[in-house]
């Protein structure tokens, strides 16, 4: 009998598994997309700043200002704010708001919305308020600086002249979503300005709204039904986390979904001769670099490091494990930021290293470690240096560790050459220059780990001026020579590698159009889909 | 001193080694999180934070006190139910746990229903017929279930299952379509969607299951059906089995009358075993499959050294293995009344 009942339990199992049913297409009107996810932590603009995070707000915050998706090269444009005008002394912005935007709450956006949101960003201070606070903002004066006179009317008052066109990329960044007031202050809790309920809801008035986040599973998202613009033609956006690139290409295979993120170069090609699906490629603003700690004696001699920059095999990573997904790139600014630098003055060239190598103080190099995570695509990096280098005659060890160690190591400033990535945190050119080539204060003690050239003990020198005059720089032509002469000059004396630019690959149906996921400046924008 | 009844001093003592058991559990994941060269506030405002927001989140979490107090702090907030909030996804953990918990046990039931189902006959069988080609199978099957490793037979069986036949569903608990229909009550979807006589779910979430379930219900076949051949040969080898014969009982009657009579106290240990290991060994799986279970949960916090979430999935854990085994041990009692 029990031989039966096993049976029978068999059967049963299988009838059901074959009689389950199969999808072989989403929806015409709904959009279902494979990418990683684990990172968000919470929807509200003011906190936000993961990479996921960003794609969602981008797609249920509208801003003051922001990038039209198709055409993502024009710049930032008007959106909530129909107008602008800065005063005579370059220090006051005023903005004038655009009518008939609407919170998916039914309440209109008004100047109000958008004073509360931006003081509530500085008053929250989150890891990302810098991005306010760099403008002279702080908790004590934003009932000064930021202040809406009248429904229609916000006055941004700068504690010193910046470029215009720095402080409004600064805007179209996640923190400078606009949240309704009402709605956030209903459900405020213990003085949060609602904090915690907009971790997990979100109040927007972009074109739609998350109705439902499980944390590493999903993310779903309807139509804002009182959307301002043209209707989108994905009514609902699901984001499911799937880790796996094998996966998200099967998946991609059975037309389960719509558009796969993740994938590696194997799976990218193996969906070469796949009907229905192809693959487009778009450039993004993630730099992977080396640098090379300056209290190390040895990184400090200019030639080892021209040395060291010769010594990398850049075509021969970009054609191989990397195929597809970076591009050589070596300067600061990614391509497509202004006054990015196309120059590449570096290129594998065995004999110049070495001869850089014996003309510096230190000719049989020394025990070079590098600091590395351990995901693959820079294990394979860093084992490339090692081979490379190892040629100069130097003694290459890798120090493999997590993503926490390794960064917990680099911030305190304890690694020989450090192997990283770079994103820029807003799309303007003071985001990197004021990363790699800017050090108010080279001091232990200064504790600026915030700035990757004092994470290097490296102290820029002229270049310090340099950065924050181009900052303020209104002449925009004026602006754009001013970082490609920084570049030009951190190219070559800067203790930093920097070796390639990302370029995202994302599968998707034959059909699916328009999906643009953000390129060097801003994150995926789902509202022009169509498919 | 005030005497108790033999059985109060045994459940006493029951609730004194679980409390003991997973207080000590608590401490030594507390102090590894805590002395691992990793900066807990650092995964909390991230990479581009000023020293100024480190400076607060390390007092916010309480970093500045002694370690012992930290310590004393958690465990009195536990007692209050009371689990932290996960700097990884934002929520409380006891809210992140009641979502992922429930996906791993309905996996793992499964899993350990189907070694069960097809282990234990396999490896009785085996037993019965040593050295003939079907215990040759069992031995090759528990072979491979050994030396596989579990991502590549995940990847092959959804490549060939998912992909290439499209027998069941893919990646995922839960197709879109039926995301949201029914209201949970254990938050296990099989178990749900019955109570709620939504068949179609039902349907859809066996698809989506019935292929990682597999996976693991190979793996503890594997080990059941090998535990379960070894101690049926040492029955089967024994004088009573020959007595028995002798006696002239039927092979049926000696086979599951006898012998297997007297293993199973020896296969609910074993059960019991593979039971706690699904529980929480089946990380890979749940990455492969894209389920969002607890043993993905733990994992990938680690990873981000999201402590909170860790010592909360601890908690769990360690209760379960503490559950199982007092359960087995109950059932150890029950089915051997000298064990009393």
């Amino acid at each position: 009998m029990k031989t039966n009942f096993t049976a029978a339990v068999v059967a049963a199992i299988v009838a059901l598994g074959t009689a389950a049913p199969v999808m072989a297409e989403t929806p015409p009107n709904m959009l279902v997309i494979a990418n990683r996810i684990d990172d968000i932590k919470t929807f509200d603009p003011a906190e936000s700043f993961e990479f996921a995070g960003a794609d969602v707000s981008r797609n249920v915050y509208e801003k003051l200002v922001n990038f039209d998706p198709l055409d993502l090269d024009a710049g930032y444009m008007p959106q909530l704010a129909e107008s602008w005008e800065i005063s005579e002394d370059g220090k006051t912005i005023t903005f004038t708001m655009a009518e008939g935007h609407v919170f998916s709450s039914g309440n209109p956006v008004t100047a109000k919305d958008a004073e509360f949101s931006l003081r509530r960003a500085v008053l929250l201070d989150k890891t990302p308020s810098f991005i306010l606070t760099q403008f002279g903002f702080t908790a004590d004066n934003v009932e000064e600086t930021i202040k809406a006179t009248d429904d229609k009317t916000l006055v941004l008052t700068l504690d010193k002249p910046y470029a215009l066109s720095f402080v409004l990329n600064c805007l179209t960044a996640t923190i400078g979503g606009i949240v309704d007031m009402e709605t956030a202050m209903a459900n405020e809790a213990d003085g949060d300005m609602g904090s915690e309920w907009l971790r997990t809801n979100t109040s927007g008035s972009g074109p739609y709204k998350v109705v439902d986040w499980k944390p590493n599973e999903s993310v779903l998202m309807d139509l804002n039904p009182n959307y301002h613009g043209e209707k989108p033609a994905m009514e609902r956006v699901i984001v499911q986390h799937i880790q796996e690139s094998a996966t998200q290409r099967l998946q991609l295979e059975r037309g389960d979904i719509d558009v796969a993120r993740n994938l590696s170069p194997e799976d990218v090609a193996g969906l070469a001769d796949v009907e229905g699906v192809k693959v487009v490629d778009e450039l993004r603003g993630r730099l992977m670099y080396w640098s090379a700690n300056q209290k190390v004696e040895m990184l400090t001699d200019p030639k080892v490091l021209d040395a060291l920059k010769y010594a990398v095999d850049y075509d021969g990573m970009s054609g191989s494990f990397l195929n597809g997904q970076y591009t050589v790139h070596q300067a600061f600014l990614p391509l497509t930021f202004l006054g990015a630098l196309e120059d590449k003055p570096y290129s594998f060239d065995m004999d110049a290293a070495k001869a850089a190598m014996a003309e510096s103080g230190f000719p049989d190099c020394g025990p070079i470690k590098i600091s590395v995570r351990d995901a693959q695509e820079r294990l394979d990096i860093a084992q490339s240096l090692q081979n490379t280098w190892g040629q100069l005659g130097c003694d290459v060890e890798l120090i493999v560790g997590t993503g926490a160690q390794t960064l917990d190591r680099y911030r305190a400033r304890e690694h020989d050459i450090y192997l990283g990535a770079w994103g820029p945190d807003y799309p303007d050119p003071n985001t990197n220059a004021g990363t790699f080539a800017l050090n108010p204060d080279n001091a232990d003690e200064a504790g600026n780990t915030g700035y990757l050239a004092w994470r290097n003990a490296w102290d820029p020198g002229a270049m310090n001026d340099e950065t924050l005059a181009a900052v303020v720089e209104n002449d925009t032509d004026k602006r754009r020579e001013m970082y490609l002469e920084l570049q030009r000059e951190h190219q070559k004396v800067s203790p930093f590698g920097v070796m390639f630019q990302q370029i995202e690959q994302n599968g998707m149906g034959a059909s699916v159009e328009n999906f643009v996921a953000g390129g060097a400046t801003t994150a995926v924008s789902y509202w022009v889909i169509t498919k | 001193m005030p005497s108790f009844p033999p059985w109060a001093k045994k459940t006493l003592g029951t609730v004194a080694t679980v409390a003991a058991t997973i207080l000590g559990l608590l401490f030594v994941t507390f102090m590894i999180g805590r002395v691992m060269p990793i900066d807990p506030v650092l995964a909390v405002i991230g990479e581009r934070a000023t020293q100024a927001q480190y400076n607060a989140t390390y007092l916010e979490l309480g970093l500045d006190k002694p370690l012992l107090v930290q310590f004393g702090i958690y465990v009195n907030d536990v007692l209050h139910g009371d689990l932290g909030r996960s700097i990884r996804t934002g929520q409380e953990v006891t809210t992140d746990i009641a979502r992922v918990f429930p996906a791993t046990l309905e996996l793992a039931t499964l899993g350990t229903l189907l070694g069960v189902v097809l282990g234990v006959p396999l490896g009785v069988i085996a037993a019965v017929k040593r050295g003939s080609w079907i215990d040759q199978l069992a031995r090759f099957v528990g072979l491979i279930g050994y030396s596989m490793p579990i991502f590549w037979l995940g990847l092959v069986g959804l490549l060939v299952f998912y992909g290439i036949l499209g027998w069941v569903a893919g990646p995922g608990r839960l197709g879109i379509f039926y995301q949201g229909i029914v209201e949970p009550i254990t938050g296990m979807l099989l178990i749900d969607s019955a109570l709620r006589g939504e068949w179609t779910v039902f349907k859809d979430a066996f698809s989506h299951i019935i292929l990682p379930a597999s996976l693991l219900g190979y793996y503890s076949m594997a080990y059941i059906s090998r535990m379960t051949r070894s101690f049926m040969l040492e029955q089967l080898n024994s004088e009573y089995v020959t007595t028995a014969r002798v006696k002239g009982l039927s092979e049926r009657k000696v086979i599951w009358g006898h012998a297997f009579r007297n293993i199973r106290i020896q296969l609910v240990t074993v059960i019991a075993l593979a039971y706690a290991n699904l529980l929480e060994g089946s990380v890979l799986t749940e990455i492969i499959f894209a389920w969002p279970g607890i043993g993905q949960y733990i994992t990938t916090s680690l990873l981000a050294n999201d402590m909170n979430s860790v010592l909360g999935g601890t908690i769990v854990i360690g209760t379960i293995f503490v559950g199982i085994n007092i359960f087995s041990d109950l059932l150890y009692r029950f089915f051997d009344p000298r064990a009393k």
